[in-house]
């Protein structure tokens, strides 16, 4: 839990991870993102990174010095694509796909760019914070 | 005890066939064809998610589906009588789930196992559908999350009941709608502990 | 191999079928005669692929060419019903992602807040959950034996392996008042203490096991059909492992010793003496034997959590995120309010965000959390072990029969409800 953090420019992200493939991080665990809607000008960023819609985030893990590595990558919602990891580690490949289905970030170069988790024909990215969670309010009926 | 026409049933098991009062029973064609299909009722293999995970342990050693003549989970729909929704059925799997239900044969129940596939459980958000009724008629909803192997038998005997009472056929024959019963929850009233007999 | 080229395996000539559905489908209607290689659904509803996964193959004969596993008919929408869940309501909906070894996904998450939370868990509440966490490792991979075995054809493992793990769901009942879903295991410590009699009865269960487990080997390593079926089918490398984020008794079959109980160990872990068990030629049969020893190895650590059980709480004494004891409620309307608060409106969690992970008996399991300082998660994401396995699916299966097929699907032993969240 004490993962070192790194903040990695939008198009820095694939040397930062080829550069951190050399130092031994074997594989990555996880890539996900968030979604900052609701907090536009959030302050637990370093100053020098200007906070984005989007955050996208990928954890590595190094075995030979047992530790995590967590990169966080701000991503404009206006251009919502990063490039992809594939061809550095391509256990990412489900991992990006279930991210481009989730939050409609688009994985420049990924094999298999459909939906993963959706029907192919849905409409939306469920985890963005502007897609509802589609609640039906619950009916008590009388209970006889 | 004496059943009718067969004997008394300690006699029976006494003695095997000496014990057994009449060599013929007689019934009415419609009894025995509501009797058989109650005690051979196949159900098809529909595991979805955690409450698959109880289906499996009602067939297992413990509780044993096989006494009830239904240990046969068929791989097949068109083998099927009884479809299990054991299971959380989300938008994706509910055309696949309504394929599934059309290529059984008739005549065919469905039991909704869990509130997941009885009305999207705690799951009420947009990837789950909130009730598997809305996509095939239901017979019997046995509650729980799961529910445990005690419920889901209490769930298949009394469809089995209302199978050998014809009352199912007649009304999905009329209107083509499922029963609509809910049974109690049987299970987690009591825990014992660990048996093991080496 | 190494990942580059396992790279340039799965983009060109690879072993991954990558086109959609519709496609597939077009193309079969559209071949000839003489075209030999035909695209093969199976599932989602089929018998050995552990619920709703489905596969699309690549065939030329009965040999798999490339194949295309195809997931999300389970999807439940678990991380956005997360973010109007309490971190006290949290825990009652991972549970439910893993539905084979709940209590881990209940223990990442509680990890995660807590780290958030910057609390300390009590002793007895950390030992109380390598307990469960142990009892249900051995669950799980009775469930694998008996569902593995069902795959093989060794149809009569399906009553042993359920005779087995339904006295360890026994002891979870007893414990947790639940056969499976348990939500026992809460940000704080644990949802009540051990109740009278637990140890006699984790003695019970870890006496009997072994032989039953001789049992095992008996009917089954011996066995020369079953070798027949596992022995070098589904080889996968250490590094093409790696390469594709493996982990868990996959990993380890490939002869590499990682486990995070030991290597980067939480709880108690490293107190504990166990052993890692590896395997040689990375194939079903090592995944198979792995499983079986691991349950070995979790008796070995049941018995010392049974002598060094510490004394103590269950869970933090902090009025912010515990509940009131249950008899105080009776007596005290501010212990009555509190503990309407607690479980009406949670309790806020400083912002931040953070990642847990555990090993769980399918490997590392992680929890993403990040929190806004309100009541309830911002994002809160898991990591699931099986989601990224199954990506081993088509290298295993490539050149392959199909009757492999099930064999290889099965020794990965995926649970479909953390594959779709
Ligand atoms: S009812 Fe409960 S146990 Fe059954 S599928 Fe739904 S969440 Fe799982």
């Amino acid at each position: 839990m004490n993962d070192s953090v790194l903040h990695v420019p939008r198009d820095q992200l694939t040397e930062t991870v080829a550069g951190l493939r050399d130092e031994g991080y074997v594989s990555v665990l996880d890539v996900t993102a968030v979604d900052y809607l609701e907090h536009p000008g959030r302050t637990d960023l370093p100053p020098e990174v200007s906070p984005e819609r989007f955050e996208l985030v990928v954890t590595l893990i190094s075995h030979a010095a047992p530790g995590r590595v967590r990169l966080r990558v701000q991503v404009p919602a206006d251009d919502p694509t990063v490039a992809t990891l594939f061809d550095l580690y391509p256990g990412t490949e489900a991992l990006e796909r279930e991210v481009a289905d989730m939050f409609g970030i688009v994985f420049e170069g990924h094999p298999d760019p459909s939906r993963i988790l959706m029907p192919p024909d849905w409409e939306g990215h469920p985890l963005r914070k502007d897609f509802s969670v589609g609640q039906i309010p619950v009916q008590f009926k009388a209970t006889q | 005890m004496k059943l009718p026409l067969v004997g008394d049933p300690k006699a029976i098991v006494d003695q095997g066939l000496e014990g057994v009062d009449h060599n013929f029973v007689t019934g009415k064609l419609e009894d025995l064809v509501k009797w058989s299909r109650a005690r051979s009722c196949w159900p098809a293999t529909f595991g979805l998610a955690c409450c698959a995970i109880e289906m499996m342990a009602t067939g297992g050693a413990h509780y044993d589906l096989a006494r009830y003549g239904m240990e046969v989970f068929r791989a097949s729909p068109r083998q099927a009588d009884l479809m299990i929704v054991a299971g959380r059925v989300s938008q994706k799997m509910a055309p696949i789930l309504r394929r599934i239900y059309d290529q059984m044969m008739e005549p065919k129940w469905v039991i909704s196992m869990g509130v997941c596939a009885s009305s999207g459980g705690m799951f009420n958000n947009y990837a789950i559908v909130q009730g598997v009724d809305q996509i095939v008629p239901v017979d019997v909803y046995a509650p729980g999350c799961p529910p445990g192997p005690e419920t889901l038998m209490h769930a298949i005997l009394t469809l089995h009941d209302k199978i050998t009472s014809g009352e199912i056929t007649r009304r999905r024959d009329e209107t083509g709608a499922g029963a609509n019963l809910t049974v109690d929850q049987r299970d987690g009233q009591s825990s014992t502990g660990v048996v093991i007999r080496t | 191999m190494t990942a580059t080229d396992a790279a340039v395996r799965r983009r060109d000539d690879s072993a991954v079928l990558r086109i959609s559905e519709d496609d597939g489908e077009r193309l079969e209607a559209e071949s000839n005669a003489s075209d030999t290689s035909m695209i093969m659904n199976m599932g989602p509803q089929h018998p050995s692929t552990h619920g709703v996964l489905r596969l699309m193959l690549e065939m030329e004969g009965e040999t798999v060419m490339r194949s295309k596993p195809v997931i999300g008919y389970l999807h439940t929408g678990m991380e956005k019903t997360a973010e109007t869940l309490t971190y006290l309501q949290g825990p009652t909906n991972v549970t439910r992602m893993d539905y084979a070894s709940p209590l881990f996904s209940e223990l990442a998450f509680s990890m995660a807040t807590e780290a958030l939370l910057g609390l300390e868990v009590p002793p007895r509440a950390v030992w109380i959950r390598m307990l469960m966490c142990e009892l249900n490792r051995i669950s799980s991979h009775l469930l694998f034996q008996a569902t593995n075995g069902m795959d093989i054809g060794a149809v009569s493992m399906m009553i042993y392996g359920w005779r087995e793990r339904e006295e360890a769901l026994r002891l979870l009942e007893t414990i947790t008042g639940l056969r499976m879903n348990h939500n026992f295991i809460r940000p704080g410590g644990v949802a009540a203490d051990l109740p009278d009699g637990w140890r006699d009865e984790v003695l019970t269960l870890i006496d009997a096991l072994p032989a039953r487990l001789n049992e095992f080997d008996t009917l089954l390593t011996g066995q020369p059909i079953y070798r027949e079926r596992l022995q070098g089918v589904g080889v996968i490398n250490t590094a093409e492992c790696l390469a594709l984020g493996v982990t868990g008794p996959i990993l380890r079959s490939t002869g590499y010793a990682w486990d995070l109980r030991r290597d980067m160990p939480y709880l108690a872990y490293d107190q504990m003496d166990f052993d890692v068990v590896v395997g040689t030629y990375g194939d079903c049969f090592d995944r198979y034997a792995i499983r079986l020893n691991e349950i070995r190895e979790s008796i070995r650590i049941l018995a010392q959590i049974l002598d060094q059980m510490p004394t103590g709480d269950y869970r933090v004494q902090d009025k912010k995120v515990t509940p009131p004891p249950r008899a105080r409620i009776d007596e005290s309307m501010e212990a009555l309010i509190h503990h309407f608060k607690i479980f009406t409106e949670g309790f806020k969690v400083p912002a931040g965000e953070v990642y847990a992970a555990v090993e769980s008996p399918r490997g590392e399991l992680g929890c993403y959390m990040v929190s806004d300082g309100s009541a309830v998660p911002y994002r809160m994401h898991i990591r699931g072990p099986s989601f990224v396995n199954l990506q081993t699916l088509p290298h295993m299966m490539q050149g392959g029969m199909v009757a492999d097929a099930v064999a290889i699907i099965s020794s990965v032993d995926p649970i479909m409800g953390e594959v779709d969240r």
